[in-house]
């Protein structure tokens, strides 16, 4: 199958959205602009017309409400904010409104809102331009949350929230933006609320989402290296939940550690802790969990590596609850690179 | 300002000194070391300088993400700045915040903060804290004029009018917010017209001259001041480099090479010389004092920087809430 990158799956989505439903339209900051959102809209202004692709003033609430009434009133909107903490101007429409149109008003009028938004981690982006609020979504009844991780999902499930009736935020990551891999032409027809079995082992189940994923694919591989094999699991979309496919590999591997792109606490990690808990699966040793700590991000790149969870750290971590005192010392791959940034040929500023 | 030169010079010396220190940044941007997105100010110094004039250490002032030129001329430590781009200890946030989040309590900066429109309601409520506790010192905010286009705009002049309170909004309109021009965001009509609905006063003019800078902010200081209440000050300026970062960026195709060279032929500092009637015999040594005193500043503010520790892992907790 031909590769794309997963920046341009996601045009390639929205392509597809446009040209097959003139219901769709898109907007946000510099959407119809060259730089056209990390490279995510670039061209559709072109094809599509200024019409149905376009700028958007610096107004998140109020155009993020504008969304919910073109919504409701039929058509179907992909919004776009140029970073998650933007959208935290937006949450208003979002979770007082768009989340609860279709519960409150009887179940006669659907909202159906794309929200697109971007996480990302590292290379000074600090406190207000790098969080990762999914978990505020996932906590709101009546909203789909999608994270993807593979350009084939960034393109398949971006066409699923749009098509899907409810309102869905579909939270993208930088560091994915640049990531190649085999992308359908066509619409597959992929629907939310379906998580993935990305490696199968025997020792322990990984569950991640979006950046996380790559890093436990990572972890995973390091693991094999002394002998512990690892399943990983990818959510893809967070809310609904999915946990059929987790609960299966947990049942069959008894071991458990969950890696977040976002806190710990009160996140993702301990929504599914909780939900094995209640499955009442007895684990081998005690369940793991990565994401960032109690503390908003520092600008520092020198606190990148204490910041954020990689590949390493949950390999040693996983090698020690599996194998005890025992454990041989795993090497870390990116000893001495600079940790805050994708890749080398990026030099900023984002 | 109290920069040590006559007067009459002041603002040229500290718009230069602003501009230099913003070049330094640029040369040593791409060493990688300063791992923070850096929104320059060059070709924008006027505005900072034109209204800082009239500003006691004691009035505050806030901006957002393009903010070096309103910390330095409110007097904002130099070494403390330079050390937050580079990550450091001894940043004015400890590393913490970067370019985007400066702050210097000893001269009345108050901070900066990137999200749009968010420093336009803090900064009006310490208004309402020095209105009632510090008659007579006054609140400064900066911000673009795509701020203007959040509803905290208007929801804050409105109560900045209410209430009477002493503070100044200074919009320096770039025309543009990041790579999109003004005619995608906003209908056409004056940005200063926006205030007036809400009984605040507004003044526009010239965002690369400094004097006229000066002149319109001086009205709206003492308004301020002596009770009279909130104005808006619409200045109209121009960004020379990209929106992040210090390349010039008329690859990305949203303004041209005519533009900028309008833009670079109204270059503030070009302006206030020529109003000074420089340049004049005596002019080359005084230049030349001038640039060696910015030097020596700026690299010893380098120096500092570079020298300074990185904050230890065990920071990263630190300080989340206050105990
Ligand atoms: C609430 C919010 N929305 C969007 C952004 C992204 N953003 C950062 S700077 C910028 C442009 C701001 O333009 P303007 O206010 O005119 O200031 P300028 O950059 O031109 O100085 C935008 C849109 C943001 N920081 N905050
Ligand atoms: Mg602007």
């Amino acid at each position: 199958m031909r590769k794309l990158s997963f920046a341009s799956a996601i045009l390639e989505a929205q392509e597809y959205l446009l040209a097959n439903d003139p219901s769709v339209f898109v907007i946000g900051l510099g959407v119809p602009t060259n730089a056209g959102v990390f490279g995510t809209t670039v061209g559709l202004v072109k094809k599509f017309g200024p019409d149905r692709v376009l700028d958007m003033p610096a107004s998140e609430n109020g155009m993020t409400g504008m969304g919910v009434g073109a919504a409701i009133a039929g058509m179907r909107p992909i919004m776009v904010h140029n970073r998650v903490d933007f959208a935290v101007l937006a949450m208003e429409p979002i979770v007082n409104q768009a989340a609860k149109w279709f519960y409150t008003y009887g179940g006669q009028v659907s909202c159906p809102l794309t929200v697109r938004l971007i996480i990302g981690r590292g290379w000074g982006q600090g406190p207000q331009h790098s969080q990762s609020l999914q978990a505020w979504f996932a906590h709101v009844p009546g909203l789909k949350v999608v994270m993807p991780t593979t350009p084939s999902d960034a393109k398949q499930l971006l066409i699923a929230a749009v098509n899907d009736p409810a309102p869905v935020i579909v939270l993208e990551h930088r560091w994915l933006y640049d990531t190649v891999g085999p992308v359908a032409a066509q619409s597959t027809g992929e629907q939310l609320g379906v998580s993935r079995l990305m490696a199968e082992g025997t020792d322990v189940t990984l569950v991640s989402c979006s950046y996380m994923t790559l890093e436990c694919l990572e972890a995973a591989r390091l693991l094999a290296t002394i002998g512990v094999s690892a399943s990983v699991v990818d959510l893809r979309t967070v809310s609904p939940l999915d946990m059929t496919t987790i609960l299966g590999s947990v049942e069959h591997t008894r071991r458990l550690v969950v890696a977040d792109t976002g806190h710990t606490w009160f996140g993702i990690s301990g929504e599914i802790l909780a939900r094995v808990a209640e499955a009442g699966i007895n684990l081998l040793s005690r369940p793991l969990r990565y994401g960032l700590p109690n503390a908003p991000t520092p600008t520092t790149a020198s606190l990148s590596d204490v910041y954020y969870p990689r590949a390493i750290d949950i390999a040693r971590g996983i090698s020690s609850q599996v194998m005890g005192a025992n454990a041989p010392l795993l090497e870390d791959p990116d000893l001495g690179k600079p940790l805050d940034w994708p890749q080398r040929a990026f030099t900023g500023p984002y | 300002m109290t920069n040590g030169w006559p007067h009459e010079l002041a603002p040229y010396f500290e718009m230069l000194r602003i501009r230099r220190v913003e070049e330094a940044i640029a040369r040593r941007y791409s060493d990688q070391q300063m791992r923070t997105p850096v929104h320059f100010c060059i070709g924008q110094e006027a505005p900072a300088v034109g209204v800082s004039m009239h500003l006691t250490l004691a009035d505050q002032v806030m901006s957002a993400h393009r903010n070096h030129a309103h910390y330095l001329a409110k007097g904002g430590d130099l070494g403390r700045m330079i050390a937050e781009l580079y990550g450091r200890s001894t940043g004015c946030c400890k590393g913490r915040g970067g370019s985007q989040h400066l702050i210097d309590t000893s001269v009345g900066f108050a901070g900066a903060a990137p999200i749009l429109g968010s420093t336009i309601s803090i900064a009006t409520g310490i208004a309402f804290k020095l209105a009632k506790f510090n008659p007579g010192e006054v609140v400064v905010t900066y911000f673009g004029d795509a701020a203007c286009e959040e509803g905290v705009f208007h929801e804050s002049l409105a109560f900045a009018s209410l209430h009477s309170l002493p503070i100044i909004y200074v919009c320096e309109n770039n025309l543009y917010s990041v790579h999109s021009p003004m005619e995608s965001r906003q209908p056409d009509r004056p940005i200063a017209e926006l205030a007036t609905g809400h009984r605040v006063p507004s003044f526009e003019g010239d965002g690369n001259d400094v004097a006229e800078v000066s002149m319109l902010a001086s009205t709206a200081v003492n308004r301020a001041r002596n009770g009279a209440g909130p104005s808006f000050l619409v200045f109209n300026t121009y960004r020379i480099v990209g929106h992040v970062g210090p390349e010039v960026d008329l690859n990305l195709g949203y303004r041209t090479q005519d533009e900028l060279d309008h833009w670079e032929r109204k270059d503030p500092l070009v302006q206030e010389m020529r109003r000074l009637g420089l340049p004049t015999a005596a002019w080359k040594e005084l230049s030349d004092q001038m640039e060696d005193s910015i030097t020596l500043e700026i690299e010893s503010a380098f120096r500092f920087a570079i020298e300074s520790p990185y904050p230890d892992a065990a920071e990263v907790a630190l300080d989340v809430v206050p105990s």
